[in-house]
């Protein structure tokens, strides 16, 4: 019953951000940033098309004689914008004349393995770090590894990757230093080697921005826990200092860092998007840096909804998983 | 730390003797200077924090100094007189860009617009969380229920993305730039606040204050503030570093303000003018090294006064 209740309450919890996060992009779309005007300023698309589109989005048809519609007008279209959004019809690029649905839909696979690697290298490599450094406390391991973490926790992304492009793409010529794959046909495991040539450096990049952040988390958090009674008792007891660490302190020294991980997955969602546009590999993230510089408003609203959506479930995921870890916190 | 007595009442109880007793204000001052001092030497054994706080002297000084040791006209577009993307030379020390500005002079302007994005951002960010986390906490109710929830979405919704389409549709200017860096970014801060103003709210010289007929005005200014203000402050420290980087992230996107010269704007027009492939490592480097020495030194500076400020922290 608790388990039930804690999870629905969650589920409506994360509704809610949803809803929310679907109401601020209709007004700061629809309403403050003028569609009609947006729509005009593309030279691909004819009146005719333009008109379609209105049709087919519900946007606000301005009354006769007057060039825009009022916030009440707008207004009136949300269940319209509601409806559309949901069945995933999120208009046209103005810059490519593509189906917004489908450009998001190639590339979002791509986006997805980059992500994933980055982040799971990242909290591998950083806990493990931390780990060390807390149990090893003062030692050179912890003092060299809390210091690097500091600086790669203080490094913007971006300028990460263009100094490495600059090393091992342009310098030592070791890495591609865009893309997704070479030209040409390649097919079986010279393809996937060639995949995994191009997104060596973007996942190194995604992967050495978050590393500093766990490590540091996961150390302060395991010195914490080797002041508790239960590791103190464990060693009284005689259990060698291997299982203390293995079996008493990290368990429960883990916990806080998941909870950050799963909080700076959206800050992980945003370092994609940099490290896509600064490797120009061909994910959402150089979609985005595309849009933006052609300002193809339709892209921008999708992928802002689309990413929102995906760290709300990301979140709501981590709760359930965590309320399931920590009984403690479903009563909370 | 402690200003759970009132310092009028204090003086009032006293016999009004001719003598020169210190006025409530005086009082006041003299514990404020006293706590000050106390800090000031809890820092200085600080080593992590020193080394923090000597970097970040030494950049402020750099951008306070800028005008007396570089000519702007070396920095504008139009006017600066450099031979276009040279290599670092005797008389450009770390060469030029595409327009032919030297970059030191460059990195010493820029670093008054980063730090101003910084501090500016930082300030507006805990304006709006300071706001938003004590209503919320000593309010309660409705408001609380509304507050933590608009906190809980813009916690949830990635900063990127929104920044992205707040920038690109209020236009690029650095105001809106700071701007939109304060509304992306104060959800945190309001939570830790509102967390502190609700155990405030509770305690019993609260209530005693209250008792006497204290006001919510006097209670928020006189009891709630000073006592969430140490959380805010260290907190202020380590999000003026995010805000540094969040506009580097911007402007690499291609949303920085094109009319100033910051260290986020020179890595974005380095980015955009092909530099890495081009190999223009003069242009790439020296600005993210100076972002990093900014950053690492408000991050240190925080770590050391959240281990002062914060006690459960210190006794560790």
């Amino acid at each position: 019953m608790g388990t039930l209740g804690y999870i629905a309450r969650k589920v409506g919890a994360a509704l809610l951000t949803l809803v929310f996060v679907m109401a601020l992009n209709f007004f700061l779309f629809r309403i403050a940033g003028d569609p009609i005007s947006q729509l005009t300023r593309s030279a691909r698309l004819t009146p005719a098309d333009q008109e379609a589109l209105r049709e087919d989005l519900g946007i606000c048809q301005p009354p006769p004689g007057e060039a825009r519609c009022s916030v009440i007008g707008h207004a009136a279209t949300f269940p319209a914008y509601l409806r559309e959004t949901l069945t995933g019809n999120f208009g046209v690029s103005v810059q490519s004349g593509d189906k917004v649905t489908t450009l998001i839909a190639e590339r979002f696979w791509r986006t997805l393995l980059l992500l994933g690697l980055g982040t799971v290298f990242a909290i591998v490599i950083g806990i493990l770090i931390g780990i060390r450094g807390a149990w090893k406390r003062g030692s050179f391991f912890d003092k060299s590894t809390l210091y690097g973490s500091m600086t790669l926790y203080s490094m913007p992304e971006g300028w990460l990757g263009m100094l490495l492009i600059l090393l091992f793409g342009s310098l030592l010529a070791i890495f591609p230093s865009s893309g997704f794959q070479s030209p040409g046909n390649l097919s079986g495991f010279d393809q996937v080697a060639d995949i995994a040539n191009h997104l060596f450096l973007p996942v190194l990049v995604l992967t050495l921005g978050y590393i500093g952040e766990y490590a540091i988390v996961m150390r302060a958090s395991l010195l914490e826990m080797m002041g508790e009674d239960f590791v103190q008792t464990a060693r009284a007891k005689g259990v060698p200092d291997r299982l203390v660490r293995r079996n008493h302190a990290v368990p429960n020294a883990i916990l806080p860092t998941f909870t950050l991980v799963f909080l700076s997955f959206g800050f992980v969602v945003g370092g994609a998007i940099i490290v896509e546009s600064v490797f120009s590999y061909p994910g959402l993230g150089q979609l985005t840096y595309q849009a933006i510089n052609t300002q193809d408003y339709p892209v921008l609203q999708a992928v802002f909804l689309i990413s929102s959506a995906a760290v709300i479930l990301f979140n709501l995921l981590a709760d359930i998983l965590y309320g399931h870890l920590d009984p403690r916190i479903r009563s909370a | 730390m402690d200003t759970s007595t009132t310092p009028t009442t204090e003086v009032l109880d006293e016999p009004r003797l001719p003598t020169k007793t210190p006025s409530a204000r005086r009082i006041t001052w003299l514990r404020r200077r006293r706590a000050l001092a106390g800090y000031w030497r809890a820092y200085k054994r600080n080593k992590q924090g020193m080394i923090g706080l000597v970097l970040l002297l030494i950049i402020i000084a750099l951008a306070l100094l800028a005008p007396f040791l570089f000519d702007k006209a070396q920095i504008g577009v139009s006017t600066s007189t450099g031979e276009r993307l040279a290599a670092p030379s005797s008389s450009n020390w770390l060469g030029t860009d595409k327009f032919g500005r030297d970059i030191v002079a460059m990195l010493a302007y820029g670093a008054r617009i980063s730090l101003l994005v910084g501090l500016a951002a930082t300030i507006g960010t805990m304006a709006i969380g300071a706001v938003v986390g004590i209503t919320a906490g000593y309010a309660g109710g409705k408001t609380d229920t509304f507050l933590n929830f608009l906190t809980n979405c813009f916690l949830v919704i990635p900063w990127i993305p929104l920044a992205i389409v707040l920038v690109a549709l209020m236009g690029r200017g650095v105001w809106n730039i700071i701007l939109v860096i304060a509304i992306t970014s104060w959800a945190g801060t309001a939570r830790l606040v509102r967390a502190q103003a609700l155990t405030v709210k509770e305690r019993t010289y609260v209530e005693r204050a209250r008792a006497l007929g204290a006001g919510d005005w006097h209670l928020v200014s006189r009891h709630v503030l000073p006592n969430v203000f140490p959380v805010l402050f260290s907190n202020m420290v380590l999000a003026v570093s995010l805000a540094i980087l969040s506009e580097t992230t911007l402007a690499l996107l291609g949303l920085g303000d094109p009319n100033t010269v910051s260290w986020g704007t020179m890595i974005g027009d380095s980015f955009e003018a092909g530099a890495i492939v081009a190999g223009y490592w003069w242009w790439i480097i020296p600005p993210g090294l100076c972002l990093i020495a900014v950053t690492l030194s408000f991050t240190m500076c925080g770590y050391a006064l959240d281990e002062i400020l914060n006690p459960k922290l210190r006794q560790r």
